[in-house]
């Protein structure tokens, strides 16, 4: 049996993108910007973000975690 | 006024119409053999994947119940649908579906239930993970039939009646999937993906020029609904963000349409493909949907009883024709959700139910046949339930979502650790289910200072408890028991090959 081996990296940058997609920083703050909350804009840029960094797993960590190293 | 209507019933007629000749055409295409039927021969792409996908998330609830919400308590639910949809179900679109698809793509699963009913060697776990999806689905069919009527009350004032909309839709969907199969639904369901999300841009576009500007709009709503600006507040507390978006993900993972599209992909070039795009086609749909339904709070629009905003709003500030068109591409999008819905149910039911149970030795002409008499049933009985209007769009589907949801930790556990046992996948899925019906089925009882079957325990949705109870049952029972003769434990573990 080949072994998986699990890049606790990736589970810890995939934790913090789950964590800030929503700004609890911004908790209760009701300032607007060109037209939008402020904390609505900060979702669409972390978004933008996460597409990002999910391109780059792919690029290199994919298969980490199911498929295993012995091939 | 009757022209009006005639426009408004001329557009959403003829936009059906032409959804339903794209799926003709597709099964013109489509071979009759059961790997086509449902999964289009696994040979999906990436564009296709993603949207249909997509746009059987692209629901009622979603669509209508989104704005509904938005415009009621604030546009904070689109940080609920970001962090479920952009984010935890592309995670889970890895864990558990690029998994699925290897062990799938080794093996010839079409369906969760064989995978699983393979791997512990048990027809009754496959019946069961079949059973229990099947009773889940009826409340989110359910769900589309009701956003149709309602969208069709709020588009024509209510001269078209609830159970008029509701009918039509269901008439359409059964004879969709009659004919189409899955290649039909997955090419109509990219094309109103493209559609929806060209014509909800175009809505915020026109619904901000006739009403001033954006600025002009968060004016609005600072006068009129000023808590909306600000982050949380009222119905959207921490633990409500963080219940609805976990247990919504996971649910979502364990959809039968959702679920079966991991095993349709034609290379794992698409599942990346898809993975990386997925944050932003949810925000590029979601943000403008939702910020509707909160500008029409802001602008003091008025929606009738038993309508969605969104029709209202459009209805007030852009032309009658695009209003139309907008609520017409809305339905067919409900409409190639429950296609979806419907299909895999009925693979779920032929496969997992009827084969090992009923009739082993059925021909593939009896299995398909069959499978659409099942369709059209089932779409029946949903009709039929959802004139009865049990709960708000919202509601009906987060209940459907948990519901799903209490499965997803015992198949990940299962995927990932090969000491999982059968006694242990019994276990999680059974104690879970019985947690999740009886908080949905039996009313609230006071026992001294603590609240019992209530929302919430320790203000944490049930639905989050019944899902940290499956995976502790799993986990609990697969340690201390041993596995049965039958069972594949490495099923899921060797043999599995990237590209």
């Amino acid at each position: 049996m080949t072994r998986v081996r699990i890049d606790y990296r990736w589970v810890a940058v995939f934790a913090i993108l789950v964590t800030f997609a929503v700004p609890w920083f911004l908790w209760g703050d009701s300032r607007v910007f060109a037209g939008l909350p402020l904390w609505l804009w900060w979702h669409i840029g972390w978004m933008g973000l996460t597409a990002v960094v999910f391109h780059l797993f792919t690029r290199t960590a994919w298969d980490r975690g199911i498929v295993g190293e012995g091939r | 006024m009757v022209s009006a209507l005639g426009i408004q019933l001329g557009v959403v007629g003829a936009y059906l119409v032409v959804a339903l000749a794209v799926g003709l055409l597709a099964y013109r295409l489509t071979s009759r053999d059961a790997e086509d039927y449902y999964l289009a021969g696994r040979s999906i792409g990436t564009v296709v994947l993603l949207f249909t996908t997509f746009a059987t998330l692209l629901s009622a609830f979603t669509f209508f119940g989104g704005p509904d919400l938005a415009y009621r308590a604030g546009p904070e639910w689109i940080l609920v649908m970001g962090v479920m949809d952009g984010v935890l179900f592309a995670i889970l679109w890895y864990v558990v579906g690029y998994k699925q698809w290897l062990v799938g793509r080794a093996h010839g699963y079409v369906t969760l239930g064989e995978m699983l009913g393979d791997r512990f060697g048990s027809t009754r776990l496959r019946a069961l993970v079949a059973g229990i999806s099947l009773f889940w689905l009826f409340p989110y069919v359910m769900l589309q039939q009701m956003g149709a009527g309602e969208a069709i009350v709020g588009l024509t004032n209510g001269m078209v009646p609830y159970w008029a909309g509701a009918a039509g839709i269901t008439v359409f969907m059964i004879a969709y999937v009659v004919i189409a199969g899955l290649r039909g639904v997955a090419w109509t369901d990219t094309l109103q993906g493209l559609f929806m999300l060209g014509v909800v841009w175009l809505a915020v576009g026109w619904v901000a020029t006739a009403a001033g500007g954006p600025t002009a709009l968060s004016n609005a709503l600072a006068t009129n609904e000023p808590e909306f600006l600000a982050l949380g507040g009222g119905l959207y507390s921490p633990q409500f963000i963080i219940s609805s978006a976990v247990t919504i993900a996971f649910g979502v993972a364990m959809f039968p349409q959702i679920n079966q599209r991991f095993f349709v992909a034609k290379s794992s070039a698409v599942l990346k493909r898809s993975f990386a795009l997925w944050p932003v086609l949810v925000v590029l749909l979601f943000v403008p949907a939702f910020i509707l339904g909160t500008w029409a709070a802001g602008l003091g629009v008025t929606v009738p009883e038993g309508a969605n905003v969104l029709p209202v709003l459009l209805n007030e500030y852009t032309p009658v024709w695009f209003a139309a068109l907008v609520i017409a591409g809305a339905m067919a999008a409900m409409m190639s959700s429950s296609d979806s819905m419907l299909l895999s149910g009925s693979s779920y039911f032929t496969r997992d139910l009827y084969r090992p149970f009923v009739n082993p030795d059925a021909s593939e002409a009896r299995e398909a046949w069959l499978a659409r008499i099942g369709v059209a049933l089932f779409a029946t009985l949903t009709f039929v339930a959802s004139l009865f209007r049990p709960g708000t769009l919202v509601s009906v589907g987060d209940t459907a979502f948990g519901g799903f949801a209490q499965m997803a930790l015992p198949v990940i556990v299962a995927l990932y650790w090969a000491k999982t046992t059968r006694t242990g996948m019994f276990a999680g899925i059974l104690g879970s289910q019985a947690f999740y019906l009886a908080h949905v089925f039996v009313p609230a009882i006071e026992v001294g200072s603590v609240t019992l079957f209530g929302a919430t325990y320790l203000t944490w949705d049930y639905a989050l408890w019944g899902m940290a109870l499956s995976a502790l049952l799993t986990v609990g029972v697969s340690a201390m028991t041993a596995a049965a003769p039958e069972e594949n434990q490495s099923r899921f573990t060797d043999g599995l090959r990237a590209d």
